[in-house]
């Protein structure tokens, strides 16, 4: 059985082989001309401002993680959608459940304020 | 979908629209009248424990044998709702005391224990795992519940990181026991062991990794480490909470999953739950006597009860004790339960705010200026210990004689010596209690207090009456799938 797994070794090692290699000539025979400028972090091309790590107010935060919600719902949707012919009325119980559930957050979420931008 | 799979898991279906419903309820409660949550919240447990009252002595399964309703998990739902009711009796007065009333604190709570009742009722491998997330992340999330105090988000963020990780280590063992035996439900699991085309070396991998898995959630050496930390960073309410039911769950899923399914790796897997349950009883009682804050020495209290309930779980695959083995766990979980909510509430009344209030020389005078608190600590002292005439000696009584039945007298008498070196540690508040003096302060809260009488006057009276009980216990059978 474990055979079965040798090609799959095989390719992992060629593969990592070859990017050591890669990498390995690069960095032996390659030039080096450090400046100033390409020490420098990149920032899409834009000269960098202050520091990499600052501070990010944690709205930010609560916005990405209803944003996670809501997105896994829909994420779900999509494969129900697909096979809702099949699923018939069972499907459709299950998934108006399932939206009730996340509904309950939803509302929970609206009221404590958790979607003003104040 | 029949009206039968409902049937099978009213009692978690109830819970979990019930605390759905009073998440909404809540967010139109005034701030003022939050006790209105706390209150819905008890209506809706003793609602659930009707229904599951009413189920009593049926046999059912449910959703394609996912869900069992059987004697075993009728059990466990009522213990575990009775949890549910003391720890919401222990947290009435105590959240407002300390200024964390905050309405989710109830809802969060019934969904957890919705979790733990699942976990009770689940039959295949992935429920297990649905019902293990269910219990755990409301309980990470009411750990960080004292927020912004950063001894509860420590708690918390300490017992997600750990939590999540143990989690991964139960569904790694469930991915290789799902390539072993080509199925995820525990009859299927069994079939395929029994016609012998499971592969027992990966099956034994995959319940060595749930074991590990489950003996984190049931705080078992070498797993425990976090919970001296969590226990005590966690409002004091939560800890109780916690302590008795997520063990129980904890024990649940340990028992079903490998009484049921995994019996003929027994060979291979007693002697590691052996060791296992020898460490805990050990490393839990002889830390416990270092201890001077009493949320600590109780959590390594916790960890030791952890260590007696394996050892009711090691002869789980020999068919002639797996019975009472299985009963003298679940008596003990009843004991456990009531014993340990009583001495949390006591901490409780005296915990002030700070985190003040939790030495153990805080307890110095208890005796005089409040004897009836100072009684009842002693009887939970007493059965913590395995003193009479309380229900842990009962208890203890019951586990080690499935230990003796199941040849494991080595264990047995490490079981007694421990108990005997925890007197030390236990007796130390008794002793504080009554022979120094001082000046404790106590909150009187009577739901507090009806609390700590209550389980005080069942910790003695159950142990003069336990035939009962025991009874009940061994007709809390496993029902047999086929």
């Amino acid at each position: 059985m474990l055979l079965e797994y040798a090609a799959i070794g095989i390719m992992i090692l060629v593969v990592s082989l070859i990017g050591l290699i890669a990498i390995g000539l690069g960095t032996i025979f390659g030039p080096k001309r450090q400046t100033d400028r390409k020490a420098a972090p990149y920032e899409s091309g834009m000269t960098p401002i202050g520091p990499g790590i600052r501070r990010v107010p944690v709205r930010f935060y609560l916005i990405a993680v209803l944003f996670i919600l809501f997105d896994i719902e829909v994420v779900f949707f999509l494969p129900w959608a697909i096979a809702f012919r099949q699923l018939g009325l069972f499907g459709l119980a299950e998934m108006l459940i399932f939206i009730a559930i996340l509904l309950v957050g939803y509302i929970y979420a609206w009221k404590k304020g958790a979607l003003e931008w104040e | 979908m029949t009206q039968l799979d409902f049937y099978t898991l009213l009692p978690v279906m109830t819970l979990t629209i019930w605390a759905c419903v009073l998440l909404l309820v809540d967010l139109f409660i005034l701030s003022e009248r939050r006790g209105l949550t706390a209150i819905l919240a008890v209506v809706g447990l003793l609602v659930t424990m009707g229904v599951s009252i009413s189920q009593m002595g049926r046999e059912a399964t449910g959703f394609n044998q996912m869900i069992v309703l059987d004697g075993f998990s009728n059990f466990l739902n009522l213990l575990l709702l009775l949890t549910g009711l003391l720890g919401i009796a222990v947290a009435y007065g105590y959240n407002r005391r300390m200024g964390i009333e905050r309405g989710e604190y109830y809802p969060i709570m019934l969904f957890s224990l919705a979790g733990m009742m699942l976990m009770a009722q689940a039959s295949h491998l992935i429920m297990i795992f649905i019902a293990l997330e269910l219990l755990s992340i409301p309980l990470y999330v009411l750990a960080a519940f004292a927020y912004p105090r950063p001894e509860s988000e420590e708690a918390g963020l300490k017992y997600f990181l750990l939590g999540s990780f143990s989690s991964g280590f139960v569904l790694y063992g469930i991915a290789m026991t799902f390539g072993a035996t080509g199925s995820l439900a525990i009859p299927g699991i069994v079939a395929a062991i029994a016609d012998g085309t499971a592969n027992t070396s990966l099956l034994l991998i995959g319940a060595a990794l749930i074991l590990v898995g489950f003996g984190f959630k049931v705080a078992a050496a070498p797993f425990h480490m976090w919970t001296p930390d969590v226990y005590q960073g966690a409002p004091t309410s939560v800890t109780a909470f916690m302590a008795a039911g997520a063990k129980a769950a904890g024990f649940a899923a340990l028992l079903r999953v490998f009484v049921v399914a995994f019996p003929t790796l027994s060979d291979q897997l007693t002697p590691i739950i052996s060791v296992l349950a020898a460490l805990t009883m050990i490393l839990g009682n002889v830390i416990a006597i270092a201890q001077t804050d009493i949320k600590r020495m109780l959590a390594y209290s916790s960890i030791a009860q952890a260590g007696y309930m394996l050892m009711a779980f090691v002869a789980y695959g020999n068919p002639a004790v797996q019975a009472v083995s299985v009963a003298s766990a679940l008596f003990y979980m009843v004991a456990y339960t009531i014993t340990s909510f009583g001495a949390w509430g006591v901490v409780i009344a005296l915990e002030k705010a700070e985190g003040k209030g939790l030495a153990i020389s805080d307890y110095a005078g208890m005796g005089k200026k409040y004897p009836f608190l100072a009684a009842c600590m002693t009887v939970f002292m007493l059965s913590l210990t395995g003193l009479p005439p309380t229900l842990g000696l009962i208890g203890k009584l019951y586990l080690f004689r499935a230990a003796v039945e199941g040849g494991f007298i080595t264990l047995a008498v490490i079981g007694v010596v421990t108990s005997l070196l925890s007197a030390f540690y236990y007796l130390r508040v008794v002793v504080n209690m009554y022979m120094k003096t001082g000046d404790p302060e106590v909150a009187r809260e009577t739901w507090l207090d009806f609390t700590i009488g209550a389980t005080a006057l069942l910790t003695v009276v159950l142990s003069v009456v336990p035939a009962g009980l025991f009874a009940w216990a061994s007709q809390a059978l496993f029902i047999a799938l086929k």
